[in-house]
Parts: C-alpha cells; structure tokens; sequence
C-alpha cells in the first residue's frame, strides 16, 4: 500500500464514522430523510460560501453550508405547521427548490468559479489526498482528513456528554421534556451536527452517497439489535468494513470509490435483510407462517370442543368442514396430533384432555384478549412449533 | 432572446417548440399521477426511484450497448419498479421504517449506479457520452420521437386512469373498505404505482434524477390548495404542471447559462408557494384574515356584555358612561365602539357612550344564554 491509499482509506473510515453517528438517531427518529434533504439543499450555501471564500475545504464554507442545512429543517417544519400538506411532502418540496437555485447560481455563474454540480454531488475520494494542510510549510497531511477528523471528534465529545438526554428524547419525547431535556434542543442540535457532517463530508464522498453512509450501516444494525449501544456500535463498525471493502472493489473494478462503498454497504444490507435471525425477511416470513399453523390449530380445536356429534369429527369431512386445503389441514391434525391433543379413532378425532385444557384456555384468551397469555400458554403445553 | 421573442420563436421554430412540447405534456402527466403519489403519502418515493432508475439506466447500457433512449428507460423502469417492490417488502416485513426504506434504496441505489457509470466511462471502447444527461437532465435532448413518446404514455395513463377510477379512488381514500367490497386493492396498488414509476422514468432525461420529485409533487401539492375534489384537484395539478414546463422552458431559453430542469422545479415552486398564501379556503392569507375576523367578533360580544354589565346596575338602561371606564378592559378598540354604533346597539356622544335598548336586549339574550348554560 502507497501513502495515497493509505491516506484515502483513512479518510473513507473517518468519514463513515462520523455519518453513523448521527445516522443511528436519525433512523431511529424516522427523520432518515431528513439527511437526503440536508445532502441536496446545502448547494446553495457551499455556492455562496465558495463565492466568498474561493476554498472548497474553508471552515466558513462549512458554516455556511452547514447553516443552509439547518434552514432547510427550519423550512420544513414550518411548512409542515401550516398543515396544508404532510410532512414527506413539505421534504420533497423545499431540497428541490433550494437545490435548483444552487444549480443556477453554478450556471450563472460557470465562467468565474470552479466548482461543478457532479463535484459536489458525486465528489472523489481519489482526488481528497492531493489537497493538503500545509502549516508554516510543513505537510501535515490532506485537509480533508483533518477537517472530518475535526467534525468526528466534536460529534463524539457531544455524544458522550449528552448521551443519556439523546436517548430519552430519541424514544420517549413527553418524558424527556417532563425530565426537563427539551426535545426541541436536542432536535436541533442533532440536526446542526447533522448539517456539519454531511457538508464536512460532501467533497470527499459526495452529497449523495453521504445519504448512504448515514442511513445504511444504521439500517442494518437496527436488523440485527435492539440495544442503542449496540447499535451505534456496529453502526460503525458495518460503516468501516464497507469504507475499506469498498475501497478495494473500486480498485478492483477501477470505479469511483464512494460508489463501491456504497455497494458494498447495499450488499450488507441486502444480507442481512434476507438473513438477519428474528427481523429479516425469511425469519419474518417463517415466523408468520408457523403462526399461521397455530392460529389454524386454535380454530380446529375449538371446532372439535363445539360439536360431539361424529359426523363433524370424521377425519375425512374436516378438511370441507373448516374450508382448508388438505396440505394445510394434515399438517394441523399432524401438529395436533403431535402435541397428544387429539386421538384418532376409527377415523373419529376426539379432544384428549390436554386438549381440552388447551383449548379452554385458548378460548379464554380469546375472550380476554390478553396479549402475553397465549405465549405462556405455549410454554406451558410445550407445543411443538408446526 | 427575450420572453416575447421566445412565444414568437415557438411557432416557427423546430428545436424550440419540441422542448416546449415535451415538459409541458411531461408537467401535465407528472401532475396528473403525482396527485396520487401526494394523496398516498407516498410524496418522496419520487425521489427514491428516480434515484433507483440510475443503475438501470447504465445496466441497459452495459448490456445492450446501445444508447437507444427508449432501451435506457426500459432498464430505468425496471430497477424503479424493483425498488419500489423492495421498499414495500422493507415496510410490511420488517420493522424498518417508510423513511429509512425510502432512503436505503434511493442511496444504495444511486451508489451502485454511480458504480456502474464510471466503470463504462473507464472502458476503452464505451461510448457512454450522453448516459450522464440522466443525472442532471437536459431538456435540450428531446426529439420529437421522445415527445411522441411522452404523448402515448400520457394517453394510455389517462385511458387507464379513467377505466379504473372508481377503484382508484376508493383506494386512495379508504384502503380496508375496497378491500371487504372484493377489489383485488393489491392490482390495483400495482397498477398505480407501475403508472406512477412510468411518470418518474419518463421524466429522468428532462429534469433529471435529483429534481424529478419536485417535478411530481409540486403541482399536486398546489392544487391540493384550491380544491377538495379528486378530479378537479388531478385536472388542475396538471395545468400546473404543463404551465411550469412551458414557463420554464421559456424563461431558460431566454436566459444563457440557465438549464431547464432547475427552472422547471423552480416556476413549480413559486406555484406552489402562491397556492400556499393565496389559495381561497386553506390559504394562509385568508385563514389570518378569517381569524381576525373571529377575534374582531369576539371582542365586539366582549364589550358589548360589559357594557350590559354597567347597564344593568341602573334604572334607566340608556344612562350615559364614561368611555373611559372601559379602559380597564382590554376587549375595546375605537374600531369596536364604531361597530357597536353602527348596529345601532349604543350612541356615543362626546366622551361618553349610552346602550340603547335594542343593544340591551341584545346583550340580555347573549348574557342570558351564558347564565343558563352554567
């Protein structure tokens, strides 16, 4: 590995750091858009900044931009307050317009500055160690390293001071107002840090793909944990795999690096949606297919309590009686039969007494309709799941 | 070239009156369907699957080699439509939320398409000029082929949309009850979405992936304002949508250094923006004036009852008050005393104000009423 590479994995990781941070209270606060919105509406404001400051990598610039970021929000909810239209609406409304009147100061503009839209839009992870820090003529590195390195670290000082605040107001705003933590404060000031990520890290990955960074390695651990702790960290841990991977399949491929990132990210997450155990899909559906077997099994049997009469009992009726397919009624009778709550006899099913004990209880859950009842009563009757 | 120059120009023009032609019929159609994608609260799936389109765009390439505009927008079509599916199956079946789902597959998506482009751009024999146009939109592409285009897709919609337009609006509106009348709601779900994903890929060479949202929502959410019937509010969404094409066709040919996609959204923008305060039953405008209006009422009944109050305690219900003993409440105005004047429920002479007996009966009956009520 040359110091170049080096240098751009090292920004790639430190970027994708500082995007999971916030990305996991953003997705938790179902505001993931909001980071799309941010990403396309700071243009105007990297525009003006870069008219004033004519450096792409200038703190001011990403005050600037960072401040258009926080307008953006400030815009949408007052629009959303105004209640003529919802809340995904007033979104897809505002980063438009904005982003349209940065794409024409651009044009206007084109002769005098350079700067275009696919810079900011796309941005280069290969060209980020060219730019470099220079201090009273010493190298001291590329600028963009130290300036996400700098939004890292403030990102994290303000995460370990107000972890506890942003937890509580993330899942329970009334209590966390009733504790005294104004949930308009964190809002926002999530929503600042936010606007500074996404500028600081616009130039190195792109306004884009920064969407990604945010929202993807979040998705994913909220697939596989329900633990914020745990989240956030393998938030970033999914965040760095796919900086570095990423890294390497775009030179494999020799591609734009912020896309392979993104890729791999879209890989691990079409992953884990297909695998991960209890919220992916096949757990999911496997899940909801067993259930449908019990809710099934239920039925029969209260069939079975209601008539004593050998007519509706007789294995072969049952089937036409409750109206199911005959692959669907032998795996209920095997299930039944499986879990000693039925006898077949002479092709006459009966209730065993387990079975009626089941049943008297299902019907009372029924009845009462008391949620955790019916997950002790499988406990108690040890069913075999079907 | 100036605004009058440009409607002269239209008529004569090929190039000119091709471009007009092609974002108004793409306005109309964007507001026609994006009517429903606003009502669905499915407003940013615009954004996600004209985002979704990209890798379909450079896939259809990869494979065909051909840069044939209608063979692209098949391969946008059906990657939009799988991230369509992809961001239903991610809300039904996981506890991932509209948002995130939304925002997974519009940034996945983007990533691998931006992938996939600039690994044609690397190939040595690819001549992929022309993909990029998809990003960022160049209304100055269109041919008339593409208008044609355009124009038949807008037509099979339109059939299509009033062959089910009872089915649809009973979706739209209440979902569960379609589904116990015995529609099959999950054709007809498809069935509008596949339309509204059309609309979206149609639009991508024109205004580009990043606008082509707002070119979708913004003339529905504006003639969401003016109405609260279904059909007035899609016939006028696409009015608005052509007028902001046509506008801003107009306003950047007239202009250098000016492309027509930001424009479009812009004009789109300030229609919206006008509907929000001028529109006449939800305005902001005239619901401010409504509640001064409400508040001015109030006020009137306000000091009409304590003036009663004063005029109960004497004999004659005429006798004459100072002005001045009102001002410890904070109800009156000069306005209001106008008013009460004007409806002939007190004189005023000088400094000081006398209830008539048309006023007190009045007051007595508001009073009256509140007496009882406690």
């Amino acid at each position: 590995m040359t110091s170049p590479q080096i240098e751009i994995q090292l920004i790639a990781i430190v970027v994708a750091v500082a995007c999971a941070i916030p990305g996991v209270f953003l997705v938790l606060r179902k505001m993931a858009l909001i980071s799309d919105a941010i990403s396309h509406s700071i243009l105007p404001g990297i525009v003006i900044g870069f008219f004033i400051t004519q450096d792409l990598n200038s703190p001011l610039l990403i005050l600037l931009a960072a401040i258009t970021g926080v307008i953006t929000v400030i815009l949408v909810e007052a629009i959303q307050k105004t209640g003529l239209v919802k809340e995904d609406t007033a979104i897809g409304l505002v980063f438009p317009a904005l982003f349209s009147i940065g794409v024409i100061l651009i044009a206007k503009n084109a002769n005098d500055v350079h700067l275009d839209v696919d810079a900011v839009l796309l941005g280069e992870l290969a060209f980020a160690p060219f730019d470099r820090l220079l201090m009273s003529g010493m190298d001291m590195g590329p600028k963009s390293l130290w300036i996400m390195g700098s939004i890292l670290l403030i990102s994290l000082v303000l995460l370990f001071l107000f972890f506890k605040e942003l937890k509580v107001s993330t899942f329970d705003a009334g209590l966390s107002s009733a504790l005294g933590i104004s949930p308009i404060v964190m809002h926002y000031g999530l929503m600042s840090v936010s606007s500074v990520t996404v500028v600081g890290a616009f130039d190195a990955v792109g306004a884009i793909l920064v969407v990604a960074l945010m929202i993807a390695p979040a998705a994913i651990s909220y697939l596989l944990t329900s633990d914020l702790k745990k989240m956030m960290l393998l938030s970033i841990g999914f965040g760095v795999l796919s900086a570095v991977s990423g890294y390497w399949l775009a030179h494999l491929l020799d591609a734009s690096i912020s896309g392979s990132i993104t890729t791999v990210l879209g890989l691990i997450f079409l992953l884990v949606y297909l695998f991960a155990p209890r919220k992916g899909l096949l757990s999911v559906l496997y899940r909801q297919r067993q259930q449908r077997t019990e809710v099934s099994l239920i039925t029969f049997l209260l069939h079975l309590t209601n008539h004593s009469e050998e007519s509706e009992r007789h294995i072969n009726h049952l089937n036409e009686h409750i109206n199911w397919h005959k692959v669907r009624a032998t795996t209920v009778l095997e299930l039944a039969k499986k879990n000693n709550m039925i006898l077949v006899t002479n092709e006459i099913v009966s209730l065993t007494e387990k079975g009626k004990e089941f049943t008297d209880l299902a019907l009372a859950y029924i009845i009462t309709n008391k949620d955790e009842k019916i997950e002790h009563m499988k406990d108690d009757f040890f069913l075999f799941r079907g | 070239m100036n605004l009058y120059e440009y409607f002269e120009l239209l008529f004569t023009d090929y190039t000119l009156r091709t471009i007009t032609l092609g974002t108004a019929v793409l306005g109309a159609i964007c507001g026609m369907l994006g009517s429903f994608a606003v009502l669905r609260k499915q407003s940013l799936l615009g954004d996600a699957i004209s985002h979704a389109a990209l890798p379909g765009i450079a896939l259809a390439f990869l494979i065909t080699g051909a840069k044939d505009s209608n063979i692209l927008l098949i391969g946008a079509l059906v990657s939009g439509l799988i991230g369509t599916f992809w961001i239903r199956g991610m809300i039904t079946k996981t506890h991932l939320k509209t948002d995130t789902a939304l925002g997974l597959v519009l940034s996945l998506f983007f990533g691998f398409g931006m992938l996939l482009l600039t690994y044609i751009q690397k190939q040595p024999n690819a001549n992929q000029a022309g993909l990029d146009k998809y990003l960022f939109g160049q209304a100055a592409t269109l041919v008339e082929k593409d208008v044609f285009l355009m124009m038949i897709v807008t037509g099979i919609s339109l059939f299509v949309l009033l062959l089910f337009w009872k089915e649809f609006k009973i979706l739209l509106f209440d979902a569960d009850y379609t589904k116990t009348l015995g529609f099959n709601t999950r054709f007809i779900d498809i069935l509008i979405t596949f339309f509204i994903v059309l609309a979206i890929v149609l639009g991508l060479q024109t205004v580009g992936v990043i606008l082509m949202s707002a070119m979708l929502l913004a003339p529905a959410a504006a003639a969401r304002q003016w109405t609260n019937s279904l059909s007035t509010m899609i016939v006028l969404a696409a009015l608005f949508g052509a007028f902001s094409g046509v506008f801003g066709t107009a306003i950047s040919a007239s202009q250098n250094n000016l492309s027509t996609g930001p424009v479009i959204v812009l004009v789109a923008s300030v229609f919206v923006l006008f509907s929000f305060i001028f529109s006449p039953g939800r305005g902001l405008l005239f619901r401010e004036i409504r509640f001064r209006k409400n508040r001015r009422d109030l006020e009137l009944q306000k000091t009409l009852q304590f003036m009663f109050g004063i005029a109960q305690t004497h004999e004659n219900v005429s006798h004459p008050h100072a002005i001045k003993i009102l001002n410890n409440f904070q109800g009156f105005t000069r306005k209001t005393l106008q008013k009460l004047e004007e409806k002939n429920w007190i004189t005023i002479a000088g400094q000081e104000w006398s209830m008539t007996i048309h006023g007190y009966n009045k007051a007595k009956n508001l009073y009256n009423q509140q007496e009882e009520n406690d």
